[in-house]
């Protein structure tokens, strides 16, 4: 099968660690005036995003520009998905198209790896599926956390709100792991199963935010699915009060425990603005180091 | 055929405490008699020596797709899968579209059956009309047409007000009532077990308590009734002790299990392959093991295999969207042996009778033993020959299996239905 990216689980430290380090290599094009490279010039990647999302697809498509390859997205919307077409119709025509990678956002777990079993000639990039996995969001806050700490090893990373439904609480439980990470879980019981503590090395679970908090090293907030909470997981209106990241409760952190959010942010419920805007949070670092997260992935899948 | 004459096998036939070499004579669509050195009689002569020779299985859970969704099966063809099965009799569920609530419908397969199928085909009517859980079926009607037993499989009727209603009226009948025990507020956008192979692949779970509720339901509601009451498809470790419970209490309470759910547990499956999406989901390595043990003491009535055909196209998509449903006739017999008998859990002895006078007493078939004067339908056995199961050669119109490319030792060889050998290897 030709070597995609469709989960972190799959991954090996060594492989993550090589992602990480290149893409130190594009963090500084960032800032740059002239932000493109020609590393994958000719290339053509597809961006196939059948579930609605805005950073996710402009930060891939940045990426590719970025190392010269053309870039063209498509979303469900006004596709011939919206007239019935199946999965395996749509990607097996843009396939005849000779894309040389796709990525792919979908609201079915599973549907990169379905798609990777039936289209073993492209290589597809898992820009997340249904509550399975986001690899890339896992890889950009490795970055993100390895700007501000010498390594992983040791640490001590709070991962608080959704559990259940979160692909990228997944893909970073997966790839902290790997590191041996000390990993703690928190949230309503509904959202946070105690057999989450068996899924990797490392992971333990509390409802206590307090104690999930207490001498943590790095802060993981997960945004409140709003449209989950008719499921009655968790009265909505208490939620902030059990599990939302206040100023009070993130004084029990380390004293430079920073403070991470995959976006988009659900202000005055799982993280209040004074937080969100505080010199502890890196949620803007996050969003950028994509951008060069994204290029090392592309830059590995095509080359 | 006339006459055939089963030479040399090793007969093993539960219902009469038969286990020995000898002759199996069959006339006119009836067991004539076991026996040592039969005289042929002009009988035409079967070799089974090295053979197993039992009386037909019985399938008393299959879906055969017609009328209505015959670009997944039809009577004919899944009538041909059960035979390639070993299966001499199947009785077919009534999710087809229409829902199999009259007698009307019920006469027109068992007419459709008589005119392609390859085995016994036995009608079971649909609970409530359309299967929809609120207004009963004509249970009585039905019966009389040839319903063997009721049930809204696919679906549970919800409604305990209803339910008792249809096990009251099923009582009076003395017609079993089959449940696919599901609790679906429990069950609710599930697409595996939920467990630990749930969490990892970011697929919704259905709790195995969302099928325990509903068995511990129906068994206080056939004491409330004095119903029939067969658990469908029973996948979970509470259930079973439930029924087992009840059984000791005396109740009339029976299960079946399927092969896959004994065969394979949920961290086992190949992740978003759709072949292993299945209700009940495939459960965890505990409830498998008490799958076996129950069979192993006892508690389990019949092995059914809730043969499910699925076209290729509608089974192609997304793991969350494709329906649920595995083919279940050909490998039957192949995954008993393996996770069953050959282990030493059960004997050979028992795993006929849960294909034979299991389900026949529940249905009360008047088959599954080679009694005279019983209908001659028997399924040869060789225990030991090593096969491959190719999913492509099913001759099922479904290719939805997770054994394909499966080796086993042991299988049906030969199946006979009326004193007609109509399948062999």
């Amino acid at each position: 099968m030709t070597k995609g990216l469709l989960d972190i689980e799959a991954l090996d430290r060594a492989e993550i660690e090589s992602l990480l380090t290149r893409a130190v290599d594009f963090q500084p094009l960032q800032t740059q005036r002239d932000k493109r490279l020609d590393l994958l010039d000719g290339r053509l990647v597809v961006n196939l995003f059948f579930e609605a999302s805005t950073r996710t697809r402009i930060s891939f498509e940045i990426a590719a520009k970025r190392l010269g390859a053309d870039a063209i997205s498509i979303s469900a919307q006004g596709s011939s998905v919206s007239k019935g077409e199946t999965l395996l119709d749509t990607v097996s025509t843009l396939s005849a198209m000779k894309p040389d990678a796709i990525v792919m956002r979908h609201a079915a777990s599973g549907a990169p790896h379905f798609l990777a079993r039936h289209l073993p000639t492209i290589p597809i990039i898992n820009a997340g599926d249904g509550q399975h996995e986001h690899p890339t969001q896992a890889l950009l806050d490795a970055r993100t956390i390895l700007d501000n700490r010498a390594s992983l090893e040791g640490l001590r990373v709070a991962i608080i709100g959704d559990i259940l439904h979160s692909r990228v609480a997944r893909s970073n439980i997966h790839l902290l792991s790997k590191f041996g990470v000390d990993i703690v879980l928190c949230g309503p019981a509904p959202l946070v199963p105690q057999d989450l503590k068996h899924i990797a090395p490392g992971v333990s679970i509390t409802h206590d935010i307090k104690q999930a908090l207490r001498d943590t090293d790095i802060i993981m907030m997960l945004r409140v699915q709003l449209e989950r909470q008719n499921e009655t997981n968790f009265p909505a209106g208490e939620y902030s009060r059990f599990y939302g990241l206040r100023a009070e409760n993130l004084a029990l952190a380390k004293p430079d425990a920073i403070v991470m959010h995959p976006g988009p942010m659900n202000r005055g419920r799982e993280i209040s603005t004074e937080v969100a805007d505080s010199s502890r949070s890196v949620i803007l670092s996050q969003v950028e180091n994509g951008i060069a997260v994204r290029m090392a992935v592309l830059e590995r899948v095509l080359q | 055929m006339a006459k055939l004459l089963i030479r040399n096998g090793r007969v093993i036939d539960p219902a009469n405490r038969i286990d020995r070499v000898a002759d199996v004579l069959l006339a006119n669509g009836i067991v004539r008699g076991v026996g040592e050195n039969l005289p042929s009689r002009g009988a035409e002569e079967f070799d089974a020596t090295g053979l197993i020779v039992a009386p037909g299985f019985i399938d008393m859970h299959v879906h055969l797709r017609e009328p209505g969704f015959e670009s997944s099966e039809t009577i004919e063809s899944g009538s041909k899968a059960a035979a390639a099965g070993g299966f001499t009799s199947v009785c077919c569920m009534p999710n087809t579209s229409p829902v199999n609530d009259t007698a009307h419908l019920t006469r027109y397969i068992i007419e459709r059956a008589k005119q392609v199928a390859k085995v016994n085909v036995f009608p079971i009517g649909a609970i409530t009309k359309g299967s929809a859980g609120e207004e009963l079926a004509s249970i009585g009607a039905m019966q009389a047409a040839g319903t063997v037993a009721i049930s809204d499989d696919g679906r549970p009727v919800m409604n305990s007000r209803v339910m008792r209603r249809a096990m009251e009226i099923a009582a009076s009948f003395d017609i079993p009532v089959i449940d696919h025990c599901e609790d679906l507020n429990l069950s609710a956008g599930g697409d595996m077990h939920e467990g630990l192979a749930s969490l990892r692949y970011g697929l919704r779970g259905i709790p195995a308590c969302s099928e325990d509720v509903m068995v511990a339901r129906d068994i206080l509601l056939a004491e409330v009734t004095g119903a029939r009451f067969h658990v469908a498809h029973l996948s979970t470790t509470n259930a079973i002790a439930m029924v087992a419970e009840a059984k000791r209490r005396g109740l009339r309470v029976t299960c079946e299990v399927t092969p896959h759910h004994f065969a394979i547990h949920d961290l086992e499956i190949t992740p978003y392959d759709s072949n292993y999406k299945m209700k009940p989901p495939i459960r965890c390595s505990h409830d498998v093991a008490a799958m076996i043990e129950g069979i192993k003491a006892g508690y389990i009535d019949a092995i059914a295999t809730d043969h499910a055909p699925h076209s290729v196209t509608d089974k192609m998509q997304e793991f969350e969207r494709c329906p649920f449903g595995i083919l279940g006739l050909e490998t039957a017999i192949g995954l008993s042996l393996e996770c069953l008998v050959h282990p030493g859990h059960i004997t050979i002895e028992r795993m006929i009778e849960l294909f034979t006078t299991g389900p026949a007493g529940i249905l009360k078939l008047n088959r599954g033993a080679l009694t005279p004067g019983l209908p001659a339908d028997v399924t040869l056995l060789d225990l030991e020959s090593k096969w491959t199961y190719d999913v492509n050669k099913s001759a099922s119109k479904s290719r939805n299996s997770p054994f394909d490319g499966k080796v086993f030792r042991g299988r049906a060889v030969g199946t006979i239905v009326s004193g007609e050998l109509i399948w062999q290897a």
